[in-house]
């Protein structure tokens, strides 16, 4: 027999109280990518000129930098929870799962941090001259 | 330690139909962007490292193989795109009706095909062929 109260059992998702974050967590990071995604490629389809001065304009951009971080940001975030589910479905050993999302979760960390450090390099490092006459 | 008989996961047992043929696509287009995740990241970070790194990458972007492997993350991301569009109707409750999950299921793959050829004519058009500094 539990003491829990009826409302006790109700409210408590688990012992760890987390169950639906992981899930809802993909959904957000989802609708994230569902809008960035778009504009990344017809934005680079439009920008066409791939030289080094034009591209780092397009990438350095007050708004390309901050709207290609949170592409980069949410594209990691989102691999990283699917990618989880597919190990813990398909890795049925304890000890080399763990070890495969280890892997995974410092590869995906390792990419982001990359990518926002590049984009915050180029970023700082183009001038606002330069971002006028370019197409950003 | 004595091991325990674990139950199977669904499709160990289940027979092969049309709806786990997408739910495996969907992972495994997940799977290839986050391989093209590493080019993204790659590409952004060249041309944080300067003009001579950036034109290594453009060199590389441009070889056979990692053209394909662009074209391989362009028909996934359409098809993951299309289908987690989906995804998130039935997490809304829409769509689970035989017919309409069924037609919904084409129009995915369908939509998919079209858009990649569309969008890879483009980035052939605009950036692979692009007259000023296009990947070659």
């Amino acid at each position: 027999m539990s003491l829990q109260s009826p409302l006790a059992k109700v409210l408590g998702l688990g012992a760890a109280k987390e169950g639906a974050s992981h899930w809802w967590s993909q959904r957000v990071s989802a609708v994230a990518l569902l809008l960035l995604t778009p504009w990344f490629l017809l934005s680079l389809i439009g920008q066409g000129d791939m030289s080094y001065g034009a591209i780092t304009v397009w990438i350095g951009g007050p708004v390309h930098s901050v709207l290609l971080s949170l592409l980069v940001v949410a594209a990691s975030y989102h691999a990283q929870l699917g990618l989880q589910v597919i190990v813990e479905d398909y890795v049925a050993t304890k000890g080399t799962r763990m070890i495969v999302l280890l892997i995974i979760n410092f590869a995906l960390l390792l990419l982001a941090v990359t990518a926002v450090f590049s984009i915050l390099r180029i970023a700082l490092s183009v001038s606002p001259v330069q971002i006028q006459m370019g197409t950003n | 330690m004595t091991q325990r008989e674990r139950p199977l996961s669904p499709f160990m047992h289940y027979r092969w139909q049309y709806t786990n043929t997408l739910s495996i696509l969907h992972r495994l287009t997940g799977v290839f962007m986050s391989l093209g995740l590493v080019l993204l990241v790659y590409w952004l970070a060249s041309a944080a490292s300067g003009a001579a790194a950036y034109a290594t990458a453009l060199n590389i972007l441009a070889l056979p193989l990692i053209k394909f492997a662009l074209f391989v993350a362009l028909l996934s991301y359409y098809y993951h795109l299309f289908n987690g569009i989906r995804h998130l109707c039935w997490d809304m409750g829409w769509g689970f009706e035989r017919a309409v999950a069924r037609k919904a299921g084409w129009l995915v793959f369908v939509s998919a095909i079209v858009l990649t050829a569309l969008t890879w004519m483009c980035l052939c058009l605009r950036i692979y062929a692009g007259g000023n500094g296009g990947l070659v």
